[in-house]
């Protein structure tokens, strides 16, 4: 079984590599199915395989350690040497799960979204080398070839942002993002070189070790690398002050936002983290950074989508709330459950940017939920799918979303984590009030679609729906099947040999004996969810039951209206962009004007003197040389009668 | 004044000027090499006439001028051989158009 673990690789670059090469001409010459034909069987495969690798991994195939298989040596150069080497434990089992499964779902949804984009082609070969790249980031058992895998999916995640190259906006998106990618890759470059001097290895397992005995001695370096890693997370990721860019993904194409920057990409910091807990277990400083970087991105995305209008904004800033929600898990100590929270959040976010694809897609390119509305009777199986993930989403028993995120705010709550459970539980309301405010605008109420594109909305062709229903059914049932009862379901069996040191190093141990607390705080959250959903209700309306009339607009602009600032805050995502406009583009811009100035006129000038010093020398003295043999015979007799003549006055004549 | 060491010398000298002002003045190749027989030869005639004046130097100074006479030999051979090499390409003796090396 160890040997097909290569295999999930190397399949998806296959594809990659057969449509970049040949794609175009299939597509011109069969049309663009065809051209799909391809990329979309590599993954098929890559899902079976990856599927089998998986299952065996979690049912103990490969025993507690999991199972490694080694390529070959990428970098002998003396003691620094690099292995292309795979290692698959139970940890690596669940990430393959969601990438593949939410990939192929993609893959699938894709050949009906992009049927009319004349892209086709090129668009496949883009998510197969993602799907490569993803894969390579999970499987590696190198700090370097992770960082390959990193960096890869940071490129193609800024190809397929930019992949309506011609449409300005995208264009800003793809830069912004790669940028503000590449300040947290900074630190985890330096994280990774830090590692590397201190442990001389990057193996993941043996610098664990070692980092494990070097805290002994030195615990502050232990910290910094920690936090050094943690830089690198929290750019993928999306943490704050590194949010900036995720928002703005959003211009990439719908099952892009699905795959990359909500389902798996995105996940690659809570990944790394979770990877590397060891380290952390050792730096209780930097999980308490962690922790609360996590719970103030959760809370401070969850207050701006409350107010923004454009569908994938909110599903956009909603991922940025969760993936806070799972770095405030990693930094609580609470492993099991930011994996748990992140197989569901996979799942249901993925569903979530799906349906909002088919929406967009049957009013014709339209994002605005201002202009929607009254939908759910036209797409009835977007719909109900995406009511599935809502709930899901908003924590209501028994879907998938409650149990991971009752797990997050239960072990905040144990472990002592009183700020952390504090604000999560606010998070919580927050989140089941905008999902359900983007059900109510797009779904319920009375139409407010162009009147000229209403006759024509209609439900998605069969590939597009039949992901929607298949991530549908995770998303309501994985949370009951894999993490109840909490703390003893098959996830939190499956991931205690990876989390089990840590977790006795951090002593949050003997706190699960708690038991009786649960039901309270199980109440607590379901509460509050409850609440945000009923506001949402009565703001945005439904005659669904015939329990209240259509959205009520002077209900909502009364209630903006008492609190304007927030109101101003949310919509203009508490003045980040412009922070950052104002700090990087002006005032920075300045800076690198001046540093451009001092480059040019000082250190140029300079080199330039020297070297147009040398040229003007060189063609005065060129003329000496003339080529005439008695010229040079003068020279010699002269210098010789100055040498002689200079000895004979200097020195005097001898006696 | 006819048997005494400066009379060489001068004689020596006055030979030496001579060759090197034929060495830097004329044009033609082999005078150029006759010119620079006539140095040697002056520096060949103050080692004798150092040699037969000055006693500790006797036995050293003949062999020396042996030593500058075969030298002399070897480059007058060379020197010919090379100018009618230069020659039989270039159609003339005239060192100052010998000046490939400058373009």
């Amino acid at each position: 079984m160890a040997q097909l673990v290569p295999l999930i690789v190397a399949l998806p670059i296959a594809g990659f590599a057969f449509t970049a090469l040949f794609g175009r001409r299939i597509q011109y010459a069969y049309g663009r199915p065809p051209a799909s034909l391809v990329p979309v069987g590599a993954i098929v495969l890559t899902w079976l395989i990856a599927s089998a690798v998986a299952i065996t991994s979690l049912t103990g195939g490969f025993g507690e350690g999991g199972a490694s298989v080694t390529l070959w040596r990428w970098i002998p150069a003396g003691t620094f040497s690099i292995d292309i080497g795979f290692h698959v434990d139970q940890l690596t089992a669940c990430l393959l799960i969601v990438v593949t499964t939410i990939g192929m779902l993609v893959h699938v949804y894709s050949i009906g979204y992009m049927a009319h984009d004349g892209g086709y082609w090129r668009f496949f070969a883009y998510l197969n080398l993602f799907m490569f790249s993803m894969l390579l980031l999970v499987l590696a058992d190198n700090f370097l070839v992770v960082f390959a895998g990193w960096e890869l999916v940071g490129f193609c995640s800024y190809a397929l942002i930019g992949f309506w190259y011609r449409r300005r906006s995208a264009a800003l998106g793809a830069k912004k993002a790669f940028l503000v990618n590449r300040v947290g890759d900074v630190g985890f470059a330096l994280g990774l070189a830090a590692i590397w001097v201190n442990t001389q290895t990057l193996n993941i397992h043996d610098a664990l070790e070692r980092l494990a005995k070097i805290d002994a001695t030195n615990h502050g370096l232990v910290v910094l690398i920690a936090l050094l890693v943690f830089c690198g997370a929290a750019g993928k990721s999306a943490q704050f002050p590194l949010h900036v860019w995720l928002p703005d993904a959003m211009e990439g194409p719908t099952p892009v936002s699905a795959l990359i920057h909500a389902a798996t990409m995105v996940n690659a910091g809570v990944y790394l983290v979770a990877r590397v807990n060891p380290l952390f277990g050792h730096a209780p400083e930097a999980m308490v950074v962690v922790a609360g970087i996590g719970i103030f991105t959760a809370i401070l995305a969850a207050s701006i989508a409350l107010t923004q209008t454009d569908i994938k904004r909110v599903l956009a800033y909603s991922t940025l709330s969760q993936l806070g929600y799972m770095f405030a898990a990693l930094g609580v100590g609470a492993w099991t459950a930011a994996i748990f929270h992140l197989m569901t959040h996979g799942f249901f976010k993925g569903l979530l940017f799906l349906d909002s694809g088919s929406v967009i897609h049957a009013v014709h390119e339209e994002q605005d939920m201002r202009r929607m509305g009254g939908l759910w009777r036209k797409i009835p199986i977007t719909y109900w799918t995406m009511l599935v993930g809502a709930v899901a989403i908003s924590g209501i028993p028994p879907l998938a979303g409650f149990f991971s995120k009752d797990e997050i705010l239960g072990s905040a709550f144990k472990n002592g984590f009183l700020w952390v459970w504090g604000v999560g539980i606010v998070v919580a309301g927050l989140t089941a009030f905008y999902m359900f405010r983007l059900i109510g605008l797009t779904f319920w109420g009375t139409s407010r679609v162009d009147p000229a594109v209403e006759p024509n909305i209609h439900e998605s062709p069969r590939s597009m729906t039949a992901p929607l229903v298949a991530l549908a059914i995770p998303s309501a049932v994985l949370g009951l099947l894999i993490g109840f009862p909490p703390e003893n379901g098959l996830l939190a069996g499956w991931l205690r040999p990876v989390f089990e040191g840590t977790v006795k190093l951090s002593g949050h141990e003997e706190s699960f004996q708690l038991f009786g607390i649960d039901g309270a705080l199980i109440l607590a959250s379901v509460t509050v969810a409850v609440i945000g959903i009923s506001i949402a209700w009565r703001l945005f309306g439904v005659e669904l039951f015939n329990l209240r009339r259509a959205p009520d607009p002077e209900t909502v602009q009364a209630v903006t209206a008492r609190a304007p600032f927030l109101y101003r805050a949310s919509l203009n995502k508490w003045w980040f962009d412009d922070l950052n406009d104002l700090v990087f583009i002006r005032i920075g811009g300045r800076v690198a004007a001046a540093c451009w100035w001092f480059d040019r006129v000082i250190v140029d000038g300079t080199v330039n003197s020297i070297g147009s010093v040398t040229v003007v020398a060189g063609r005065e003295l060129r003329r000496v040389q003339t080529g005439r043999v008695q010229n040079y015979a003068l020279g010699i007799a002269i210098g010789l009668i100055v040498m002689a003549g200079s000895y004979l006055l200097i020195v005097g004549a001898p006696r | 004044m006819s048997n005494s060491l400066d009379s060489y010398l001068v004689l020596s000298g006055l030979l030496f000027a001579i060759g090197s002002f034929g060495f830097l003045a004329r044009r033609n190749a082999i005078s150029m090499l006759m010119s620079i027989e006539l140095m040697l030869n002056a520096v060949n005639l103050a080692i004798v006439a150092f040699g037969s004046f000055i006693e500790p130097l006797k036995a050293n100074a003949s062999v020396i001028a042996i030593i500058v006479m075969a030298v002399a030999a070897g480059e007058a051979t060379v020197g010919l051989a090379i100018v009618i090499a230069i020659y039989r390409n270039r159609r003339t003796p005239l060192v100052d158009e010998y000046d490939a090396m400058r373009q």
